[in-house]
């Protein structure tokens, strides 16, 4: 985003240093939530956070991508619902009520007992969706038409809509 | 029954798809919808004439009570005599009418739906089924009235007939519901059965009546009807004239066993009937267009039917029933026959038709029969059924039955006149020649028809009067074939069976009917001396009497209050709306506390720290509402949410105040996103409105504060937050009870919430980029002019 009219290096490449750092962190928030401070929503808005650096430091996006780094919001949002649904749905094959969730304790080399919830996997659709939606309103309100980031050719494609 | 009804939604669905292939031909296919009716009618008469209906229950949503109940009673029995076995007849005459052109799929496919829909309205037993199959059938007859979509006029009248029967049909609901409730049931046969009584049921019964008095085309609803006389004659003599429109009649002859009784239930709707009965059979001998006179004729037979219906005695239904029967076989026979003229002779206008009765003369005969037995002369069925109705009436006592009878001898009167207007005008010969000014104004340089090239209509149009005339003329001569059925109609009363004969011997109501043909022959045989002064009357009648600048009005009146509501509500200004928003969610809860809070465990702090991020929290939103400044008031807000969050923390909630953390950031920087767009200070705002968002915040926080602490401290039960501490771990398998209510306990709303948070990003995308595409477009035409 041009907000801030200059492009700062330093900033863009320590952004690019924790970047990956801040994904990381989040996938962290989203695993251990079952059992500690954390979870699907606080995950996702820790990524989000992630691409809202990337996205201030000003670096160029690339076409139908508004976000620099991002996967496509809509692809993102859909995908995390889509994710949440079947999860929620899928006991109902095994005969079970909608949203039942089981949890097993496996022994994983190195790492020792490791507690895991069904449950994860509707977290990450939580986790998803609203990293879609902090993509979504980056791309949509951040790239105006003058300061835009987003060519304009590109929303006339309609494949590329959001 | 279910079995029949699937096949119509079948065949609707099959006979649309074979239409291209098979053209019109695609109705002998479909006919075999109105066809298994009809079997179902044949196979359930014996038992349902002995007392015992059909009956089908298949629950449908059982924890609402509701279920797919299906009753086939004598009445149910009648009404589908005419909805399927002269539903057969039309769908036979279609397939020699209709022609093939883009609009025979949807012809096929919504007259067999519309046959499927009332076939379901007459024989549903629950009062909600009832209402879906009586909105059925009103959709599937918008679709049929406006099938030439691209006439205006038949799209005006589509609308009208939508317009206005839904209207009733909204309010049927809303009385059949109170009518339910009341009788603590929904089965049709059981509210009238055991009928509830009171000040309420009154009012549900008068709104399930507006249901059935638009349905039924009664005054002054009545112009719907002869405006959707421009959908095709078949579809006008099926809902028109044997099904649609009897609708109304049935209902109001399945309630009238219940509550005939009530005090308003005979004076209201036999006037309404007689009035519109004579107002119809009035207008129909204005009529020149040959459908419309058969439109205002329906108009006022249906009048006839309800004044009839609703009295509710034994001889009355007896006679409603019969009645019922006489008019579906004769309209439906005169409106085929309209369809046969027209096809022969490319118009309607009874001046200019001329000599046709020598062409045709099989459908003439015909034709005259449906006529006559309309009229009531004797050895057709009609006949039949007026002297039943002068008999019912004869015997009661008291003015309003007097009354009635007046008004019904003036309509029928009117009928025999406009039934033999309609032979003579469709069929004879004209001596003299077309009156070279007609003040009526036939249509500029219009030429009387040459018989010479008429082209007689095939067998396909002509044998489906001749089949249904010979029907009205076998019943009229041996009426006794219908005393079984009439009596079991009629059964809800107390009363001898009927014994329908053709001669009774001299008895008052002989000489009734004597007196009516009498004076509706005078009539008929004294159009030309008198249809100066009806129309002079007519003329003088103020214009205000006329219905449909009624329902034009009323239209016109709910546009402009819809445009002014809008106007008034919706009008774009962003702290408008937040401020409504915010009173009603304020003043809502804040009413109920106004009763009294018990506010004794409230304190002030919980220790120095609270105390002092609180009263920084409060600094900030002072600051906040003082500056001026757009981005300082977005960063003092962003204090505020930082403040709540360290209380989370103080308070030993981390993933509250994680989450709180997060979402002021990313807050704060979205704000940011929009701010650039926005001046960077705010308007200047006048003290009046300052003072007035002052209140409104005030008040909006008080009840705020007031509710939590009222909330807090008016637990009656155990907190919640206890049972899931203690199910948290051994039946989710964490320990994050925060994470587990989310995930898990409440999963349900999780997903809900992702769903909304899915739907609010597509909301803001589509509407920031049309926005974009607008003003992209605005630039480029502001570019292009100034280039050129």
């Amino acid at each position: 985003m041009r907000a801030f009219d200059h492009r700062s290096p330093i900033v863009q490449t320590a952004v690019r240093a924790v970047f990956h750092a801040v994904l990381l962190t989040s996938l962290f928030f989203l695993v251990r939530g079952h059992n500690a401070p954390g979870g699907g929503f606080i995950a996702g808005l820790v990524a989000g956070t992630a691409f809202l650096l990337r996205y201030l430091a000003g670096e160029d996006a690339r076409p139908g991508r508004p976000v620099p780094g991002a996967p496509r919001p809509g692809l993102v949002l859909g995908a995390g619902l889509l994710v949440a649904a079947v999860t929620a749905a899928a006991p109902l094959l095994g005969g079970g009520q909608l949203l039942e969730s089981g949890y097993a304790h496996p022994v994983v080399p190195v790492l020792g007992e490791v507690p895991l919830a069904s449950a994860l996997a509707f977290d990450t659709g939580v986790y998803l969706v609203v990293v879609g939606m902090v993509l979504a309103v980056l791309s949509t309100l951040g790239a105006q038409e003058g300061t835009s980031l987003a060519p304009l050719a590109e929303d006339d494609d309609p494949g590329e809509a959001v | 029954m279910l079995l029949v009804l699937a096949l119509h939604a079948g065949l609707a669905a099959l006979a649309g798809a074979l239409a291209p292939r098979l053209g019109p031909r695609a109705f002998w296919v479909a006919a075999l919808a109105p066809l298994s009716g009809a079997v179902l009618a044949a196979a359930a008469a014996p038992d349902v004439l002995d007392g015992r209906p059909w009956v089908q229950d298949v629950p449908w949503v059982p924890g609402l009570d509701l279920s797919v109940a299906l009753r086939l009673d004598a009445l149910s029995l009648l009404l589908l005599v005419l909805v399927s076995g002269v539903g057969t007849v039309i769908f036979a005459y279609c397939a020699a009418y209709a022609e093939r052109d883009g609009a025979l799929v949807r012809f096929v496919t919504t007259l067999t739906a519309f046959a499927g829909a009332m076939l379901g309205l007459v024989v549903a037993d629950d009062v909600v089924l009832l209402y879906v199959f009586w909105e059925l059938t009103t959709v599937t007859s918008y679709l049929l009235v406006g099938l030439s979509d691209e006439d205006a006029a038949a799209r005006r009248a589509a609308t009208q007939a939508l317009l206005v029967t839904t209207l009733g049909g909204l309010a049927m609901l809303v009385g059949l519901i109170v009518l339910a409730q009341q009788a603590g049931t929904t089965s049709l046969s059981g509210i009238v059965a055991d009928p509830p009584g009171g000040g309420l049921v009154t009012a549900a019964l008068l709104l399930v009546l507006l249901g059935a008095v638009t349905k039924s085309a009664q005054v002054p609803f009545h112009p719907w009807l002869p405006a959707a006389m421009a959908a095709p004659t078949p579809v006008s003599a099926y809902l028109h004239a044997a099904a649609m429109v009897k609708a109304g009649v049935y209902l109001v002859a399945r309630l009238a066993p219940g509550f005939a009784e009530l005090p308003w239930w005979r004076p209201l709707l036999v006037t309404l009937g007689v009035a519109t009965m004579v107002l119809g059979g009035w207008r129909a001998l204005r009529q020149h267009d040959l459908k419309r006179l058969l439109a205002f004729s329906t108009v006022s037979q249906l009048g006839f039917l309800v004044a009839v219906a609703s009295w509710g005695t034994h001889e009355a239904a007896v006679a409603a029933g019969v009645l019922l029967l006489a008019h579906g076989f004769a309209k439906a026979a005169l409106f085929l026959s309209v369809g046969a003229v027209d096809h022969a002779a490319h118009t309607r206008d009874l001046r200019l038709l001329h000599g046709l009765g020598r062409r045709m003369p099989v459908l003439a005969v015909a034709a005259a029969v449906g006529a006559l037995s309309m009229g009531g002369v004797p050895l057709f069925l009609g006949f039949i059924a007026k002297e039943e109705v002068y008999a019912a009436l004869l015997a009661e006592e008291g003015p309003l039955a007097a009354a009635a009878l007046a008004g019904l001898v003036l309509g029928s009167v009117l009928t025999l006149a406009y039934a033999l207007r309609y032979v003579w005008g469709a069929f004879a010969d004209r001596a003299e020649p077309l009156p070279p000014h007609d003040p009526d104004g036939t249509p500029a340089g219009a030429q009387r028809v040459d018989p010479a090239h008429v082209h007689p209509p095939g067998p396909g149009l002509v044998a489906p009067v001749v089949l249904l005339s010979v029907v009205s003329l076998a019943l009229g001569l041996v009426p006794s074939l219908l005393d079984g059925l009439a009596g079991a109609v009629a059964a809800p009363y107390e009363g001898e069976g009927p014994h329908l004969a053709l001669w009774h011997g001299v008895t008052p109501y002989l000489l009734l009917s004597l007196l009516t043909l009498a004076l509706g022959a005078a009539l008929a045989l004294a159009r030309g001396s008198y249809a100066r002064a009806l129309r002079a009357v007519g003329d003088r009648l103020p214009r205000a009497l006329d219905a449909d600048l009624g329902y034009d009005a009323s239209v016109r009146a709910l546009e402009q209050g819809a445009d002014e509501v809008t106007g008034r509500t919706q009008r774009g200004s962003l702290p408008f709306y937040l401020a409504v928003v915010s009173l009603c969610a304020a003043v809502a809860p804040g009413v109920a506390l106004l009763r009294g809070a018990d506010l004794e465990a409230a304190r002030w702090a919980d220790g120095w720290p609270q105390a002092a991020v609180g009263l920084l929290v409060v600094l900030a939103a002072l600051a906040a509402a003082r500056s001026s400044a757009r981005l300082s008031a977005v960063l003092f807000l962003g204090a505020t949410g930082y403040g709540v969050a360290i209380l989370y923390v103080l308070h030993g909630g981390p993933d509250l105040a994680l989450t709180q953390f997060l979402v002021e950031t990313l807050s704060l920087v979205i704000f940011l996103l929009v701010l650039r767009l926005l001046p960077r200070r705010f308007g200047p705002t006048v003290g009046r409105t300052r003072l007035l968002r002052g209140g409104a915040a005030l008040v909006v926080g008080a009840s705020v504060t007031a509710l939590t602490l009222a909330t807090t401290s008016a637990r009656s039960r155990p907190s919640v937050s206890e049972e899931f501490l203690a199910r948290s771990a051994p039946e989710a398998g964490g320990s994050n009870v925060v994470n587990v209510i989310l995930v898990d306990f409440r999963g349900l709303d999780t997903l809900g919430e992702a769903t909304v948070v899915l739907v609010a990003a597509l909301g803001l995308s589509s509407l920031v980029l049309t926005l974009r595409g607008a003003s992209r477009q605005r630039g480029r035409s502001d570019r292009e002019e100034v280039s050129g």
